[in-house]
């Protein structure tokens, strides 16, 4: 059914909100990407199938009139991936953890008919405190989901149900109540700055593109999340696609654009889907395409779809792919502003800028600066991940110190002690805590993170313990940045791989102080002189982990020594012969028969025959073997 | 040489993009769909047919990384590699598959065309490192012993 005008979104508004709210119980079940490779789909269709055994209506269309029924739903991410399949229950807000096929019956018996909260299905955090209300986990309680408001909340394809919590209402205000210039001035206002890495005030870049003269203008938003360990921006458009459509459509309105792409990855197919879903129920509702609410407006919005290069998040590159080109960037200027996407002005921001629009016009700028430090305003999104116990997704004020982050919501560091995190993907930096630097007091916000040589970047947290070896980490993302360069510059192409090279060299033992230096000044000219922010950014692994852990490369070259024990090369075994019983077993089961000596009597390995496969490690009942 | 089947599928995906030089990466990723690569004959017609030239279409296909000019097996795994993934141990399990499967990097594909190993950076799966991907269904929190079992489980289900 078309919503026509204003009045007539407000009404569906109220008649929704009355629908969704007479579902006595509502069950979100988690689709996102991870809780689906958990099985969290079959664990939906088992709920449905034993209610609807059992005659209870569920899955009612918001359309209908106000009824008695069990909401059951598939919603976007819950951010506790560790844990899942998740399920969360309301109005109780329960939140269940790791749910197996098995827990349905009971789920529906005593949760759903009855309302009795399953003990054995809820948190339990390792002190032994168990938690039943999702709010009341150390995880949830100390976030602040702005942009991530939804996620979780509601049914992430239905259009009805984002209606009923408010949705579109921010693109009638800015339609009817409200400028071109108003939005421009509120967003600047509100200082919200790009969340794709670069922090670029939004405001200004609306601006330039609502200067631009030319007819034809473009709003482009990137959700070419390349970043290994970042996964925010999928699910955001998994989790509340209607919310990046909404952003995007404002947008529109403050530049007077009417064509909108949206540049997914390709590697997210569930994203895809869920965005194409979104896009044709709007427009079947009006929301979209021609005379938008009676307004005069019109907007178009399409999907892109990348074929794996993480170049194209660059601006330029991103562009270039959607015109169906190799992903290239250029040299700018002119910048996107001017000459975008086919030429033509584009604003171009990330899906959780995008986000965090509809809230800042409902609310206001003031609203918005409550969070967040001056200049900094906002919450930001992160994917918190690596050797963390609560790997997830979080959201928090920025500002908010990396302590909290990892140790509070995060749950401490997993396997180890806490070594490094690295911020920012291979464009960011390690961040670190000893005696010298202190990052963990650090507050996560853009112009913090600057001055100790990192970024915000799109916002991967990725944790290491003691068990990380800092230069095998530095190795892994001049591997990926060698790999995803386009090869257009020279610095690019060919820095990354000889920096490459030395690495590998350190790596495999064969580093002197040299290298350390060659590396600082390949470093250097890169970042000085590559063409995008890709290359400009490639060495940043690199430089901070040389300054930071400058012993630990040390101790590579020289000592010809891993102090965490990673490199293979390194690293050499050795018996210790008071704990050795003689038992015989690794001698058995060397596969090169490295180890020699008799029964009962200590053993030793011969080095130059090992080859570390870590078998005798693995297999010695009296841990006598050691890594050296 | 293409069929007459053949060219009529083409012709269908290329209509679906209205004949636009600008979705050439979603008509190849269409046609990549349907052969599981992209052979040469394919690229050749569809540039023809979109009044590109053929350099233009070659160019970028090789471009991106989700293009195969060479043929994958019937099963594709995609061991993801991302940071986190990797920080979490993911080359062992990707050493496990190519043992298994008696694969390389350099020869991803097994002779019987039905099974390919290649890695992938970042699946955004990163809470339940490490992972893999085979035909798209994510696998997560792999371990040595978990491929050896799929392997078996997938050799299984072909024979």
């Amino acid at each position: 059914m078309r919503i026509n005008t204003r009045e007539e979104l407000v009404k569906a508004r109220e008649r929704y909100l009355a629908s969704l709210n007479s579902q006595r119980k509502k069950i979100l079940v988690c689709a996102g990407t991870g809780c689906v490779a958990g099985g969290s789909l079959k664990i939906y269709e088992r709920l449905k199938e034993i209610m609807d055994g059992l005659g209870v209506k569920n899955c009612v269309m918001l359309e209908e009139e106000p009824h008695d029924s069990v909401g059951l739903k598939k919603s976007g991410c819950h951010g506790f991936c560790e844990m899942g399949p998740l399920i969360r229950i309301e109005p109780m807000g329960w939140l269940y953890i790791k749910v197996r096929l098995e827990d349905c019956e009971e789920i529906i018996q005593k949760s759903i008919l009855g309302d009795e909260c399953i003990e054995r299905l809820i948190y339990c955090d390792k002190e032994g405190n168990t938690y039943e209300k999702q709010e009341e986990i150390p995880f949830y309680k100390q976030q602040t989901r702005l942009a991530l408001e939804h996620c979780g909340q509601i049914n992430a394809e239905s259009i009805t149900e984002y209606i009923a919590v408010g949705g579109y209402q921010a693109v009638a205000k800015a339609l009817f109540d409200m400028s071109s210039e108003d939005i421009v001035n509120e967003v600047t206002k509100a200082s919200l700055r790009g969340r794709g890495g670069g922090g670029f005030p939004t405001g200004k870049k609306w601006q330039q593109v609502l200067n631009q003269k030319e007819e034809v203008k473009y709003i482009v938003c990137n959700g070419d999340e390349g970043d290994p360990g970042a996964f925010m921006d999928r699910s955001m458009m998994e989790g509340d696609p209607h919310r990046v459509i909404e952003g995007m459509i404002i947008a529109g309105i403050a530049t007077r654009a009417h064509y909108g792409y949206i540049y997914v990855r390709a590697e997210y197919p569930l994203a895809v889907s869920r965005l194409q879903t979104a896009i044709d129920k709007a427009n079947k509702r009006g929301l979209l395409g021609k005379n938008i609410l009676n307004s005069g407006f019109d907007y178009e919005l399409k999907i892109s779809q990348g074929a794996g290069a993480f170049v194209c998040g660059e601006g330029s590159a991103l562009t270039a792919s959607i015109e169906g080109n190799r992903g290239m960037p250029r040299v700018k200027p002119p910048r996107t502003v001017e000459k975008g996407l086919f030429g033509k002005p584009t604003v171009l921001n990330n899906v959780e800028t995008f986000c965090n629009v509809p809230s800042i016009i409902l609310n206001g700028a003031d609203w918005y600066n409550q969070y967040g430090p001056e200049n900094n305003h906002g919450t930001k999104a992160f994917a918190l991940t690596g050797n963390v116990n609560n790997t997830g997704l979080i959201e928090v004020p920025m500002g908010t110190p990396l302590r909290k982050v990892i140790f509070d919501i995060g749950g401490g560091v997993k396997g180890g002690e806490f070594k490094a995190v690295q911020i920012g993907g291979p464009s960011g930096g390690c961040l670190c805590y000893n005696d010298k630097d202190n990052h963990l007091d650090l507050p996560l916000d853009f112009d913090s993170l600057k001055k100790v040589g990192a970024m915000i970047g799109s916002g991967g947290l990725v944790v290491m313990n003691n068990k990380s070896c800092m230069v095998e980490v530095a190795r892994f993302f001049m591997n990926f940045t060698q790999n995803e360069s386009c090869g257009k510059c020279v610095p690019c192409r060919e820095g990354t791989k000889r920096m490459l090279e030395l690495l590998d060299d350190i790596v495999e033992g064969r580093g002197t102080l040299e290298h350390l230096e060659l590396l600082e000044e390949l470093a250097e000219t890169v970042s000085e002189t590559a063409l995008c922010g890709l290359g400009k950014t490639a060495a940043s692994p690199v430089t901070s982990t040389l300054k930071y852990f400058r012993d630990e490369y040390i101790a590579h070259v020289v000592e010809k020594r891993c102090p965490a024990g990673q490199c293979k090369a390194l690293v050499n075994f050795t018996i210790d012969a008071t704990l050795c019983k003689g038992c015989t077993k690794c001698a058995r089961m060397c596969p090169v028969g490295a180890i020699t000596g008799n029964l009962k009597e200590a053993h030793t390995i011969d080095t130059t025959k090992c080859i570390k496969c870590r078998a005798c490690i693995d297999g010695c009942a009296f841990h006598a073997i050691h890594e050296v | 040489m293409l069929s007459e089947q053949e060219i009529a599928k083409l012709n269908t995906i290329m209509e679906q993009h209205a004949y636009d030089k600008t979705q050439v990466i979603a008509i190849m990723q269409a046609i990549q769909e349907e052969y599981r690569y992209l052979p040469e004959d394919a690229l050749r017609y569809a540039a023809k047919e979109l009044k590109i030239s053929e350099a233009k279409i070659y160019g970028v296909a090789t471009f991106y990384e989700n293009f195969s000019l060479q043929p994958k097996g019937k099963y594709v795994i995609k061991v993801c590699d991302g940071t986190a993934c990797h920080v979490r141990k993911s080359i062992p399990i990707l050493n496990e598959f190519r043992n298994q499967l008696g694969v390389s990097e350099s020869q991803p594909t097994t002779e019987d065309m039905m099974f390919t190993v290649e890695t992938v950076s970042c699946l955004g799966a990163c809470g339940l490192a490490p992972v893999c991907t085979i035909n798209d269904e994510v696998h997560p929190s792999m371990t040595p012993q978990k491929v050896k079992e799929l392997v078996a489980a997938l050799k299984e289900e072909k024979a």
